[in-house]
């Protein structure tokens, strides 16, 4: 036991380790130069030098790197270039954008998608099967930012049923103070029901979009273990045994895909916690996608690598939770 | 299962994620509140000491009063902001102000002469990246607090620089002449920062409006200031929304959730003409969009080949046709609305003169040139007309397209062979593009600034002279004439093939009024705007 946990433990360091040079070194050879989007195109010669040594660019990368992760390691990823503030206040502030939005996403992917994946692999080359696997494909190659715009134009513009772009409405804003940082969650806690209301219209459309694309997945996978897991023998056996066909398909198979399915949906939340680039710009989101892009467009390092760490980070728990929740799901795992 | 179950299973499944999709939305803009849809990712700081970005400058200029401004009432006239009247010395090196008696800042303390003080040394004594825009002056960490002095209701500035008095007033009217609350500032002041690192997301202020918030790339907030000196603005609030994608600043307007549409596409505005609730209205703006021919690659050294360049642009026909109503030709470094700024146009599509001209220096066949453009609309459609008309001559030019922060870089190391890029003045005098154009007398690898003439390798020592005299020229009307002789001289001879300046096209609902952007962000007044 001890001996897994060093494992992990290691594992979990190397990860980090590389992850952070990686990102580092990406950052220091692209081809902007990071000095500029602090100080401008016009400023003086001096007035250059001084910034590249405050942030520390002259200094050999080795050097650099090393200052970066000492800092890192105490908690401090710097100031950004953008806002002025300390990464890691940014990033608490956009974080929970993105969780509020990858969580009602997910939500909507799993309890749709997991019953669509079972319901096709149950009418296998049927019609039910054909039109869950048009709508998987639809979700897969439709591109997320043409799908925004046309839930926008669709659902806001011109039906009226949700809120547009942003996270409220003018009128809403500034009533609530952040707790949690997520909208709904915090204006519950306030007791403020209308703002609540209007957060959640505004956040039901890019949920529902990044929803279905996570449902295409989902859907996707659930029917692929689950056609496996119905030509296995056990089925035949219990069906001959006299259980109830939706005893066999919901209970009995779907419960061995469980273990599977942990790992799909872990990875389709690492995915929506990476924040959607694309939906958060069509959608004014200010969640951790569009901090991602702006930081990168403004060469803002010390923004994109602590947003990396963050991310890999996400991925490094989201693994960990998972291993957590095999033995729950699977008792052979609990057996191990 | 029966048939009937699973059928219900499946619509079930399907309108999941639909099923909270039964409300009617009903929000709108309030009454008392102004909301823009704008992209405002470009602000990293609303300190005026600092601020140099154009949405940050466009904020300040409405949450700080100046020492002297260009009002709405009239974008043409020089007066007093928190000056009430000033003098200039015969010598032109000594400017005194006398600060409006009663002027109150928003915390209720009176405006004086020693915020001024304050405000000016600050910019200077920061060091940010404004700062050059005093230290021209002869300004320095030094200096400043020798140069500039305020006590009771009078500012004095001395300036050691040779520069016509016209054009230190004119920087007196820009974000570096912006009134800070000198005791707010220093109450919040941190590691002698003078209270930078508060007022990025604070104001301590005396203009029209407050700063109730900004939250980066998500929104600024701004409160009426009911005392502001021209009286209180009509509307309680701004709201500036960040809506990165120009379709959804469009929805926004069109559900009249926001008043006013900042970044429209041509592909937007089209189809608003019809909208009889949007109107859509162009404002002249002060960008040049040009291309930098860097002479330090050997065919673009040549004059003759310059020239033919020049002749192989299809001006008239991008903005007749891509650019409409968005760009209008206009070759020379200044843009039309500023002082000395002329309406010279001598190059249009020419290919048999151009041709001739590339056979007279040597380049019968062309040569091959490569292109860094920035990678979005409408640098894309631009450098793409460029590198189809060019190539008509036979010079074949490789369009590289990158972020515009990666052009600018190369830009700035001299790296490129042509740049495409825009250029916009720092404030409101011919000097601000002319010594940026026209001023290059070391062209050494470590020049004290980087021009854009160094940026070329374009090494004019004397037509630099000639700019730095128009810059101390006293006589107004001398002073014109010199800069449109400078212009013609650049145009004709520089590295630089001018194409276009720019206008601002601005959708609004017609029942949001007086928002009237003027030639630069410094003249962008929220105040004007009324609501019915």
């Amino acid at each position: 036991m001890a001996n897994r946990a060093a494992r992990s433990l290691l594992s979990v360091a190397l990860t980090f380790l590389g992850l952070t040079c990686v990102t580092f070194f990406i950052g220091r050879v692209i081809p902007i130069d990071p000095v500029l989007a602090i100080v401008g195109d016009k400023a003086s010669a001096e007035t250059y030098a001084r910034v590249r040594a405050e942030i520390g660019l002259d200094l050999p990368l080795p050097v650099q790197y090393w200052r970066y992760l000492t800092k890192v390691l105490h908690g401090d990823f710097g100031n950004s270039v953008i806002t002025s503030r300390p990464v890691l206040h940014d990033l608490l502030q956009v974080f929970p954008a993105t969780l509020e939005l990858a969580l009602l996403a997910l939500l909507i992917g799993v309890v749709a998608g997991v019953p669509m994946g079972v319901i096709a692999a149950t009418h296998r080359g049927r019609w039910q099967d054909q039109v869950i696997r048009f709508l998987s494909l639809l979700g897969y190659s439709m591109p997320v930012f043409w799908l925004g715009l046309i839930g926008l134009l669709l659902f806001y513009a011109k039906l009226g049923w949700v809120e547009g772009p942003g996270r409220l409405d003018v009128a809403f804003d500034d009533i609530v103070g952040p707790v949690t940082g997520m909208v709904t969650i915090d204006s519950l806690l306030a007791g403020e029901y209308e703002v609540f209301w209007n957060a959640f219209w505004h956040l039901l459309l890019p949920a529902s979009i990044l929803g279905y694309l996570s449902l295409a997945y989902v859907a996707r996978m659930t029917r692929s273990f689950m056609l496996a897991q119905l030509r296995q023998e056990y089925v035949l056996a219990t069906l001959a045994k006299g259980l109830s066909p939706w005893r066999v398909v919901w209970v009995h198979a779907l419960g061995n895909v469980w273990v599977q399915l942990v790992t799909v949906i872990a990875l389709t939340f690492g995915s929506l916690l990476e924040g959607a680039v694309l939906t958060e710009t069509v959608f004014a989101w200010p969640g951790l996608g569009l901090y991602m892009k702006n930081s990168l467009f403004n060469a803002d390092l010390n923004a994109v690598l602590g947003a990396t760490v963050l991310v890999g980070v996400v991925y490094i728990g989201l693994n960990m939770i998972s291993d957590l929740i095999y033995p729950l799901v699977d008792p052979r795992a609990r057996d191990q | 299962m029966t048939e009937i179950s699973r059928r219900l299973l499946l619509a079930g499944a399907a309108a999941a994620p639909f099923a909270g999709w039964v409300r009617i939305a009903d929000a709108a803009a309030p009454k008392d509140t102004a909301v823009f849809a704008k992209q405002i990712d470009d602000i990293i700081t609303l300190d005026p000491g600092e601020c140099y970005e154009l949405s940050g400058i466009e904020m300040c200029t409405n949450i700080y009063d100046r020492l002297l401004r260009y009002e709405a009432e009239d974008l043409n006239k020089l007066v007093g902001g928190v000056a009430e009247s000033w003098t200039v010395s015969p010598d032109g090196k000594t400017f005194t102000f006398k600060i409006r008696p009663n002027l109150k800042f928003q915390s209720g303390a009176p405006v004086t002469a020693e915020d001024v003080e304050f405000s000016l040394q600050r910019v200077v004594l920061m060091d940010k990246t404004s700062a050059f825009l005093l230290t021209q002056l002869g300004w320095s960490k030094t200096t400043v607090k020798d140069l500039v002095k305020g006590s009771g209701d009078t500012l004095t500035l001395k300036i050691t620089a040779d520069f016509a008095p016209s054009l230190v007033l004119n920087l007196m009217t820009s974000i570096v002449a912006s009134v800070v609350e000198k005791k707010v500032a220093l109450a919040n002041e941190t590691n002698g920062d003078l209270g930078n690192g508060w007022l990025k997301t604070h104001s301590a202020s005396s203009g029209a409006f407050k700063l109730l918030a900004w939250k980066a790339n998500e929104s600024v907030s701004l409160e009426a200031y009911p005392g502001f000196r021209l009286g209180a603005p009509p509307l309680k609030r701004v709201v500036v929304r960040h809506v990165p994608e120009p379709a959804s600043q469009r929805l926004l307007l069109e559900k009249a959730d926001a008043d006013y549409a900042r970044d429209l596409t041509p592909d937007q505005i089209k189809p608003l003409a019809s909208n009889p609730d949007i109107k859509v209205e162009s404002f002249k703006a002060a960008n040049t969009f040009y291309m930098g021919l860097n002479l330090g690659y050997e065919p673009l050294a040549n004059p003759k080949v310059r020239q033919a360049m020049k002749m192989l642009v299809d001006y008239d026909g991008m903005v007749k046709s891509f650019l409409a109503g968005r760009f209008f030709v206009q070759q020379s470094f200044l843009p039309l609305g500023f002082f000395g700024a002329i309406e010279y146009v001598p190059f249009k599509l020419d290919v048999a003169k151009a041709k001739a001209l590339l056979a007279e220096a040597g380049y019968k066949d062309g040569f091959a040139v490569k292109m860094a453009a920035p990678n979005v609309s409408p640098w894309t459609e631009i450098s793409q007309s460029v590198q189809q008309t060019m190539g008509q001559a036979g010079i074949k030019v490789s369009i590289e397209p990158m972020e515009l922060k990666a052009v600018i870089s190369q830009y700035r190391g001299r790296g490129h062979q042509i740049a495409m890029l825009s250029w916009g003045p720092d404030y409101f005098d011919p000097h601000t593009n002319a010594d940026s154009f026209v001023h290059n007398d070391d062209n050494s690898d470590t020049p004290k600034t980087k021009p854009i003439a160094w940026r070329n390798k374009w090494f004019i020592p004397d037509i630099t002279k000639e700019m730095l005299a128009a810059a101390k020229e006293l006589d107004a009307k001398k002073r014109a004439e010199q800069y449109a002789a400078l212009q013609k001289k650049v145009t004709d001879e520089g590295p630089y093939i001018f194409m276009f300046q720019n206008n601002n096209q601005i959708a609004r609902r017609t029942t949001a009024t007086g928002f009237n952007p003027g030639i630069t962000e410094d003249l962008n007044f929220y105040r004007t705007i009324r609501k019915s």
